[in-house]
């Protein structure tokens, strides 16, 4: 008998893409509501039972007013953030080029460790008798970072990058004022090409900041700073490897110089990422860097955070390190929490950056980082991220620009917008672009001293195939661009979830939340 | 409508009688982008030539502007707060940012003519 | 190793493109006698069985809250978190992704940032929200400073109920920042006179309630003599779940509300990372430090999100930022928001009420203990309690019992005459048989 469940199976050239579907879905990409449309504040996604009738305890306090916090069934929260994570690139959506931020392979096993209930499921105020496994953890990572860095000790508290620079800093003020010099040792030196956070830090604690002029070959000129630093001078805020990519080659003058002068050298660890286990801070001069463990050692961006921020402290600063911090005892190890209990031990703590004692979840994606790699490992990863970077240089020289001529970089490449000059081309376009090939766009218009930039850092965790087809990519785009191919460009991204987001309406008329449309307001009342 | 002069730093004043009405040139809001946010000055405040008199922000940039004469502020457009647009689309009329009553007319001296500051675009 | 796809082959073959014989060459600006000629002394790498094994063998040596009647709170609080929460912040789009600079592929992020600032705002009753700090310490450091540059003052008032590593991080800030801080003396019995500290050099008072010995303090009279005086009242909460049953300090008249987050899809994690909350009235948005999510539209009038009022911030202010701060709490932020859709607003009274029956409970029955007095008159999920002897001892005692009783007053204040004072937090993990359990112990052992 003849089947008659046979049916076409090779595709019909059918419609145009342009096709508008009924729901405005385009298959995967799918248009999600906000939960305050879809929810509501009778549905919960969590069954509590309620509690047998008692009297309650909490004065004329009790909440009275409706809150209007919409909830969702489980199925429905499911759908709905898994519907959102679609609309999101990361790291293990594509190569993700972003400059100075350093987006490398963030490893499960991390994930998994940190979720041991031994680290997931400890207090911070337990019995430190019931938390010796987690004070080893912190002692053990802090002795990977002062060996890789060569410094003195490590304030593992500050929670980012930011963070751990204004503790580094304010090292640095008790150290000046320890020695008698805080009213007239104000002055923090901060290269043009520093990162904001620099300045920022630097100004919220009252310090004032000169600015530092990049010379030709984007590095600091040793010169210029022993003519800046004096008697006045409270430290140089130095990130080195630099944000043009460049190792700072005269770093140790400028250490040097500074401490003449009778200030600190900061470095801003940011950029470590390129130098781990080639060199040692410690040995180039430095008192205070902080290190991102989720730039240099793989703990996830999670969207903005969280970060976690060590400093490491040079002998001149490490006495002045805040609580807490551990120490070694007969009987443990001990968390030392207060300035009374620190000044028995011949501490002088400058105080206290955080609640409780850091990022612990962060300190455990690290080491699992760290013991995974080994010394070796990490090494070289520093070495292929360097290399990664400058595959990619030798790939674009001939068609993009370099502020600083073609020369070695280290982790990250900078191009400015020079050869896109009479194009109508900008490089926010440029990195618009990207998007549509299937990339996350490098680091735009910063740092600030070259005109237009684009910081392009590849990292360690791409493959030789992966660069290929990239710096392909950025060749026919640029080529694109060249030839006067704007449209391509100037409308870009045309394939993304969203088209161009106006940022003008956003700023000037801000609308920060959700409110009810007006007739479920009038019907509410 | 009295003649204008312009700072460096690209701030233009138009004097009538003792008062001086002050905002940002054309080529500065092109510079800036898109404005969204201005911070006029207080009405009352004593401001010196050269000490910072209000803040305009686009997007991604944020400025700024300082008193190109000293004096008094006799009054501020508080209308570009809620339309900070105007100071894109009529910097040198709508979308001034305060008037100033003059403590010292020899101020003035300094600052740039039309011609003189036409010319100095020309060098940027 | 396993983490880097580069093969010795595609090395030589770059290094060659490159134009360099040695990986050396491109690390030439080092200075030659600075550039490690040696791997340095560290283990080698390891496959992932091995660090399992040595990484598990240390959380061996601590005892996880689930394994043990706890009751252990004061600043951070052992709650329930379902399991869709984990799954949902392990998809690699939000977990592998950078902070939404590009909005076109970073609308996941920037939804939830914005769904996440609306439920703060309702939560704490005030009008905005940022998209999160570090933490609840870290906000209130914050919100000194912001309070100091809207009223042009620099003077904090600090209620002696404040946690005092909150304390800490305002005093070290407001030092280092040159502000003046006044301190009151820890206040165990909520008696202190804060209105008499406020005249009119005070920038703001930082009250926190339920305060760190678990009491509800009163925030209106104070938020009255604050606006009075020119000053703004600075509400702080550390367990977040309270605000399911409690009035809200926005309608208490709060002018800025900080707290921590972590009660809500995160875990104890040994004290990080959490999250911190942030909210405050419309007129300060522009003092206002952290990231911000803003709607908008794109190129075709969809609705979209993106970041928005960073002039505000650092890379854009430098030296004159509201805040250094460039990283908001991503992950834990949106922890936080799939927990609290979960709840939703039924979901979250609920639960609340649970917290607070369960520490009902608990006081009744330690009320009727010889030798222990019940602190609280009105509380939340955490209560103080005074007993005859040492609350450190008497904590360390019943851990080798396995029992977590709280945290010894004297861990948070040492030196201050409040070494037989224990806070004790119950929320909805606590079990009869957990309440039970630390009864008769306390019997047993005093």
């Amino acid at each position: 008998m003849l089947n008659r469940q046979g049916r076409p199976t090779t595709p019909q050239s059918g419609a145009s893409d342009t096709h508008e579907t009924f729901t405005g879905n385009k298959a995967l990409q799918q248009i999600e509501p906000l939960i305050f449309e879809i929810g509501s504040t009778d549905q919960t996604g969590v069954d509590i039972d309620p509690p047998a009738a008692y009297r309650k305890r909490l004065g004329t306090f009790e909440r009275k007013a409706a809150m209007g916090l919409p909830g969702l069934s489980e199925p429905e929260t499911m759908r709905h953030y898994v519907r959102l994570s679609q609309k999101n690139y990361g790291i293990d959506s594509g190569l993700f080029p972003l400059g100075s931020c350093t987006m490398k392979h963030n490893p499960r096993l991390n994930e998994k460790m940190a979720r041991l209930p031994g680290f997931a499921d400890v207090h911070p105020l337990q019995p430190q008798s019931t938390v010796q496994g987690a004070l080893e953890l912190m002692d053990t990572l802090a002795h990977w970072l002062v060996t890789l860095t060569g410094m003195d000790a490590v304030a593992m508290s500050p929670k980012a990058g930011a963070h751990g620079e204004l503790c580094g800093l304010m090292a640095i003020k008790a150290a000046i004022a320890a020695r008698g010099e805080a009213d007239t040792r104000k002055v923090v030196l901060v290269p043009d090409s520093a990162h904001g956070t620099n300045p920022a830090t630097a100004a919220l604690i009252h310090f004032d900041v000169r600015s530092v002029p990049v010379r030709e070959d984007g590095t600091v000129d040793p010169k210029v700073v022993a003519a800046l630093a004096g008697p006045d001078t409270a430290a140089i805020m130095l990130t080195n490897p630099n944000t043009c990519g460049l190792f700072e080659k005269d770093v140790v003058a400028i250490a040097e110089a500074v401490h003449k002068a009778g200030g600190y050298f900061y470095a801003d660890g940011a950029n470590f990422n390129a130098i781990v286990g080639k060199a040692r801070p410690g040995d180039l001069g430095v008192d205070a860097m902080h290190i991102n463990l989720h730039k240099t050692f793989s703990t996830p961006h999670g969207g903005g955070g969280p970060g976690s921020g060590p400093v490491v402290l040079s002998e001149r600063l490490a006495p002045f390190a805040p609580v807490p911090f551990i120490r070694k005892t007969e009987e443990g190890l001990q968390l030392v929490e207060d300035d009374a209990e620190a000044t028995k031990h011949g501490a002088h703590p400058f105080g206290r950056m955080t609640a409780f004692h850091g990022q612990m979840g962060m300190y455990v994606r690290a080491l699992s980082y760290m013991l995974s790699h080994g010394a070796d490992g990490l090494k070289q990863a520093s070495e292929d991220a360097v290399l990664n970077a400058n595959y990619i240089r030798v790939g674009l020289a001939d068609l993009m620009s370099l502020p600083f001529g073609n020369k070695p970089c280290m982790h990250e490449v900078l191009f400015d917008d020079a050869w896109l000059k009479e194009t109508g081309i900008s490089t926010l376009d440029f990195a618009k672009a990207m998007i549509d090939e299937g990339y996350h766009p490098m680091t735009v218009y910063f740092p600030l001293v070259v005109h237009g930039a684009m910081l392009i850092e590849p990292t360690e965790s791409e493959s030789r195939a992966s660069l290929d087809l990239f710096i392909a990519t950025l060749r026919d785009l640029a080529m694109a661009a060249k030839r006067g191919d704007t449209a391509r460009f100037t409308g870009a991204p045309y394939h993304a979830p969203l088209r161009r987001l106006d940022e003008t309406r956003a700023a000037r008329s801000p609308v920060l939340k959700w409110t009810p449309p007006q007739p479920i307001l009038e019907a509410a009342e | 409508m009295g003649a204008m002069k312009f700072t460096k730093d690209h701030e233009y004043v138009r004097v009538e009688g003792d008062v001086a009405t002050f905002g940002i040139t054309d080529y500065a809001q092109g510079q800036l982008g898109d404005v969204v946010f201005v911070e006029v000055p207080k009405v009352g405040a004593s401001l010196k030539q050269g000490a910072e008199a209000a803040v305009v922000e686009s997007v991604k940039a944020a400025s700024e502007v300082y008193a190109p004469v000293s004096g008094e502020v006799v009054e501020s457009n508080s209308a570009l707060e809620a339309s900070p647009a105007t100071v894109n689309e009529d910097p040198e009329g709508q979308g001034w940012f305060g008037k100033i009553r003059l403590t010292n007319t020899s101020e003035l001296d300094a600052l740039m003519s039309e011609a003189d500051y036409k010319a100095y675009l020309s060098t940027l | 190793m396993r983490y880097l796809p580069l093969s010795t082959d595609d090395r030589s073959a770059m290094m060659a493109r490159v134009g360099v014989d040695h990986i050396d060459r491109l690390f030439a600006d080092i200075p030659h006698d600075k550039l490690l000629d040696h791997v340095l002394p560290l283990p080698l790498a390891k496959g992932e069985l091995e660090v399992e094994r040595l990484l598990a063998k240390m959380a061996a040596r601590n005892v996880p809250a689930s394994s043990v009647p706890f009751f252990v709170g004061a600043g951070a609080y052992k709650h329930h978190v379902p399991a869709t929460v984990d799954h949902l912040i392990q998809r690699s789009e939000f977990l592998t992704s950078y902070t939404p600079y590009q909005p076109e592929i970073a609308q996941g992020t920037l939804h939830y940032l914005f769904e996440f600032q609306t439920q703060v705002a309702a939560l704490t009753g005030m009008d905005v929200a940022n998209a999160s700090m570090y933490d609840g310490s870290t906000a209130t450091g914050e919100a000194v400073l912001m309070a100091h540059r809207i009223t042009k003052r620099n003077k904090a008032v600090l209620s002696g109920g404040l946690h005092p590593h909150y304390g800490d991080v305002v005093r070290t800030l407001s030092h280092m920042a040159k502000a003046d801080v006044v301190t009151m003396t820890p206040d165990l019995h909520a008696k202190e006179n804060l209105i008499a500290a406020i005249d009119d050099t005070v920038s703001c008072v930082v009250v926190q309630s339920p305060d760190v010995f678990g009491t509800l303090r009163d925030l209106k009279p104070i938020a009255d003599a604050c606006h009075a005086k020119g000053a703004l009242l600075i509400a702080v909460f550390t367990e977040v779940v309270s605000l399911g049953l409690v009035a809200s300090p926005g309608e208490q008249g709060a002018d800025i509300v900080v707290g921590e987050g972590q009660s809500i899809g995160n875990g104890l994690m040994f004290g990080g990372p959490y999250v911190g909350l942030f909210a405050t009235k419309t007129q300060y948005i522009r003092n206002m430090p952290g990231r911000l999510c803003g709607e908008t539209v794109d190129a075709e009038g969809k609705r979209g999100f993106v970041l928005t009022l960073s002039t505000r911030e650092q890379h854009i202010r430098r030296e004159k930022a509201t805040s250094n701060i460039c990283t908001n709490s991503g992950l834990c932020t949106l922890a936080f928001t799939i927990h609290m859709t979960l709840l939703g607003e039924k979901g979250l009274r609920a639960l609340a009420d649970v917290n607070h029956a369960n520490a009902v409970a608990l006081a009744d029955q330690l009320a009727a203990l010889p030798h222990v007095e019940v602190i609280n008159e009105q509380f939340f999920n955490e209560i103080a309690i005074r007993i005859k002897g040492d609350a450190t001892k008497l904590v360390d005692r019943l851990a080798h019992h396995g029992i977590m009783a709280g945290v010894p007053a004297a861990r948070l204040f040492p030196h201050q005459g409040l070494d037989d004072v224990l806070i004790i937090a119950n929320t909805e993990i606590n079990t009869a048989d957990d309440r039970a359990a630390l009864v008769a112990a306390l019997k047993e052992v005093m």
